[in-house]
């Protein structure tokens, strides 16, 4: 069997008497899609959070890229390749789409402590970041500051950002949110495209969405994994179907 | 006699902490319900302080005085609430910091403008004139401890109106939950100004207390509210208890690092040496005491639960 | 470079500064050539809080230390040149202008990074209160030293020397200020237009993003920081030497307030912003100054007036909304 990329194992955190994440295993291996559901309240949140490093975990294992990362902040992590989108867009808001990415571009390139050629005559950074905004679609849009681009745009500004960080992993956060029917069906087409770059590890609540694109599902219910499997078998499982997916299945 | 002499500074810094918790208290509260930094505290300190001189020299009573100076103090808080702060809430911090650094210059230079650049003098009214015998045979200024015991009072009557009153309930869904008071149906313009007013009150009661100690002039409140802050870092801001652990261990420390710096240096140093180094050393013990405090918690020793 | 509406304001405000000056020595009006070289240290200690406040969104409210240690180190080497006595491990004084520099950057620095190291581990109204208590701490430590002065200040007998330049002349002085201050403004901008600029401006707008490309948001700000406070410390070697007289009063939260005006007089994070700002404030302190002694509470009032109802400050009015590349 192929070593997974990401290996979270036995993962749990407690906000006092609550136990959020609960002793969740989940693994994420090259090329495949695996897409995290379960009701509102379920951890997910909880979870993107502790592989993220913006919160740390009480005990279990964070595997990425071949190491232990559960003491690395968050920065460390996004260096090693983990690359994610938010479920609320996280941009620059004054800067441009263009100049979103080329951040993104000057951290993969190395250091951000060089404090004399301008940014704005770097044609390397310009070109690179130009074709990154080219591959999600966004060239048009690329001088236009990044508050006023669209909800899908600022989605697509965020993925841009994540495949200019060369990320080994993207972890996508409810992608679909907040997305209208027709934006919900090419931005499904391009995350098909998307994991040729890189296994996604898909937080979703849209099913169609995660029916379509998934590999593999895991069920988050009260902070446990009731449930990992290829769609059918989420589909067919009984518990699934009386815990969470109801009259969707 | 050293330890009598100990035992003196230690209520001294007892009083200091006292008087701090009063300031500390205010700010806390109106940083907690409104989200709002108020440099300007310093100034409602000072308009206690004059209010409680002049009204005493007119009708010759320290306790008209002291109750003009809460009147005055709420009256001037619940005025610049209504005038400016309430159009700060939803502004950032740095403005609110512009805006409140304007007032100060327009109470300070506007106080000396009614009040001229000379000091005023506030006599300890009869009934607290004198001293208590300490044990170990010193004696101790009986309005110091009045001091203590008012502030000891303010504090349990601050935490039974926040606790066990209508408006503490509402005080303490603002700090929470802003949105939550608006759902309970509650006047939130009013509670903010409400709040404010109160706040202004606890820092008057406080200039107009020490106003009998010190002289009452321009910029008094000025150190004051900035060791205010150190208490409310220290505590964490938006909490009370916080403001009141802090501001004992400020006052304390404070006092007695002054007090007992200068001899411990003895022990290091020549004399001539001892009490400079000491001194100037006292004169930072505070901030690095608060330095470490936050070097171990950034949000202080109670951060609020919620933020 | 492009001759924008900003730019155009921008050479307006740099000659307009430097004619000031000429124009009063031919007049023989020496005082005002000391009005505007105050306008220029002024601008530079601003320049230098700016790159904090206006790029990083770093609200120092302490930056009077650095502007004080700046203008006490002049005042300290000054004074042990004059003596003769030495200063430590050997040292001298000195009283060379290019070594004092040297010296207030980098003690300014040096303490930018302390205060920094602590205070950037916090954010919001703690940094705000943290950076006035450390500032405050540093005040308190002026004011108790006797040795150089304590409340009362040090004096700095005869100005410094800069070779080739007859500094007691007001306006050669003038003129070191002035070009200083356009190599500060020249460093604020091309640190404002490179990566680091790049990283810290969006540490401002979103220090999640900024981590999640893979940027530590905190080297980045206490880089700016420590740069930011060894430029105001400069100012404060300057301004100690324009003055020839140093005390805790540059030490003092009111002097960390005004800085702070300055830049929102101004606008905040503008190139000229503290340029605009210092003049503004210097011709409001002169011209008050001369109809009422009570020209701190108008100056209060104003500024009141500009928080509330013109946040883009001076420049804001003449050269329209602040752009982004």
């Amino acid at each position: 069997m192929v070593e997974p990329v990401l290996h979270i194992s036995n993962l749990v955190k407690n906000f006092g008497a609550l136990r959020a994440t609960d002793g969740v295993t989940i693994d994420l291996r090259p090329g495949e899609i695996h897409a995290l559901i379960g009701p509102n309240g379920a951890g997910k949140s909880t979870l993107i959070h502790q592989i993220c490093g913006t919160l740390r975990q009480d005990s279990g294992i964070i595997r990425f890229a071949g190491q232990d990362v559960g003491a690395l902040t968050v920065a460390e992590r996004a260096r090693l390749g983990l690359g994610r989108t938010f479920q609320v867009s996280s941009i620059a808001p004054e800067f441009s789409a263009l100049r979103n990415v080329m951040l993104a571009v000057q951290a993969k390139e190395g250091s951000s402590f060089r404090f004399f050629k301008p940014v704005m005559r770097d044609k390397g950074l310009i070109d690179t970041a130009m074709a990154m905004l080219e591959r999600v679609g966004l060239t048009a849009r690329a001088r236009i500051p990044a508050a006023e681009l669209s909800h899908g745009e600022r989605r697509q500004l965020e993925i841009a950002m994540a495949l200019a960080l060369q990320s080994k992993v993207f972890l996508l956060d409810e992608p679909m949110a907040g997305m209208g029917p027709e934006g919900s069906k090419s931005l499904t087409r391009f995350l098909d495209t998307l994991r040729k770059e890189a296994p996604i590890l898909l937080v979703e609540h849209d099913m169609d969405a995660v029916f379509a694109l998934a590999d593999r599902i895991s069920v988050l219910v009260y902070g446990r994994v009731i449930a990992t499997g290829t769609v059918e078998e989420i589909r067919r499982d009984p518990t699934v179907r009386t815990a969470y997916l109801g009259d969707h299945a | 006699m050293t330890i009598a002499l100990a035992l003196e500074q230690l209520l001294n810094g007892i009083q200091l902490g006292v008087m701090l918790f009063l300031m500390a208290a205010g700010l806390t509260l109106i940083f907690g319900v409104m989200g709002l930094i108020n440099l300007a505290h310093g100034s409602l300190y000072m308009v206690g302080a004059f209010a409680c001189a002049t009204v005493a020299a007119w009708t010759g009573s320290f306790w008209i005085g002291l109750v003009a100076s809460l009147i005055a103090a709420a009256a001037a808080g619940a005025i610049v609430e209504l005038v400016v702060i309430r159009r700060l809430y939803d502004r950032d911090h740095l403005d609110q910091v512009l805006a409140t650094f304007a007032l100060i210059l327009m109470f300070s230079e506007g106080t000396r403008w009614l009040f001229g650049s000379f000091p005023l003098y506030l006599d300890i009214p009869p009934l607290l004139q004198g001293a208590v015998a300490l044990p170990g045979g010193t004696e101790y200024p009986l309005y110091r401890l009045a001091i203590i015991a008012a502030g000891a009072l303010v504090a349990f009557g601050l935490y039974m109106l926040i606790s066990r009153t209508r408006l503490g309930m509402r005080i303490r869904a603002g700090e929470s939950d802003r949105e939550m008071i608006g759902a309970l149906g509650v006047d939130i313009r009013t509670l903010y100004t409400v709040v404010f007013a109160l706040g202004a009150a606890l820092a008057g009661f406080a200039g107009a207390m020490v106003g009998a100690i010190q002289s009452v002039q321009v910029g008094m409140g000025e150190p004051v509210l900035i060791l205010a802050f150190v208490v409310i870092v220290i505590g964490g801001i938006g909490s009370i208890k916080g403001a009141l652990l802090g501001a004992l261990l400020v006052g304390v420390t404070d006092t007695m690092g002054r007090f007992l710096l200068p001899k411990l240096m003895l022990l290091f140093v020549p004399p001539a040496q001892a009490g400079m180094i000491g001194g100037a050393i006292a004169s930072m013990l505070i901030y690095i005491v608060m330095a470490v405090i936050l070097a171990v918690k950034p949000r202080g020793l109670f951060p609020p639960a919620h933020a | 470079m492009l001759l924008t509406r900003e730019n155009l304001v921008n050479l307006i405000l740099a000659l307009g500064l430097l004619a000031v000056p000429l124009a009063a020595n031919a007049l023989g009006q020496p005082f005002y050539i000391t009005l505007a070289t105050r306008v220029a240290i002024l601008a530079l200690a601003a320049t230098g809080l700016n790159l904090a406040l206006g790029v990083g969104g770093l609200v120092s409210f302490g930056h009077a230390a650095f502007f004080g240690i700046g203008g006490y180190a002049a005042g300290i080497l000054a004074a042990h040149n004059f003596s003769g006595d030495p200063l430590f491990f050997g040292f001298s004084g000195t009283n060379q202008m290019w070594i004092i520099w040297i010296v207030a950057v980098a003690m300014a620095g040096l303490v930018g990074l302390v205060i920094g190291a602590i205070s950037l581990r916090t954010s919001g109204v703690y940094f705000i209160m943290i950076t006035l208590a450390f500032a405050q701490m540093v005040y308190y430590f002026a004011v108790s030293w006797p040795a150089y002065g304590g409340e009362d200040g040090l004096s700095i007998l005869v100005r410094n020397q800069f070779p080739g330049v007859m500094t007691m002349v007001p306006l050669n002085y003038f003129l070191i200020c002035y070009v200083i201050l356009l190599l500060g403004i020249a460093l604020f901008a091309v640190i404002r237009a490179s990566r680091f600029g790049a990283a810290l401006q969006a540490a401002r707008q979103n220090e999640v993003r900024v981590a999640t490309v893979g940027i530590q948001p905190y080297r980045i700000r206490l880089t700016a920081f420590v740069i930011s406070a060894a430029l105001t410390g400069l100012a404060g070697a300057l301004f100690a030497d324009l003055n020839r007289f140093v005390s805790p009063s540059m030490l003092s939260w009111h002097m960390s307030g005004e800085l702070i005006v300055l830049i929102i007089l101004g606008g905040t994070g503008r190139l000229f912003g503290p340029l605009a700002g210092a003049a503004l404030y210097v011709a409001f302190e002169y011209a008050l100054g001369g109809l009422t002694e009570r020209w701190q509470f108008f100056l209060g009032l104003i500024l009141l007036l500009v928080v509330l109802f013109a946040r883009g400050g001076l420049l804001g009015v003449l050269a329209g909304k602040a752009r982004h590349g």
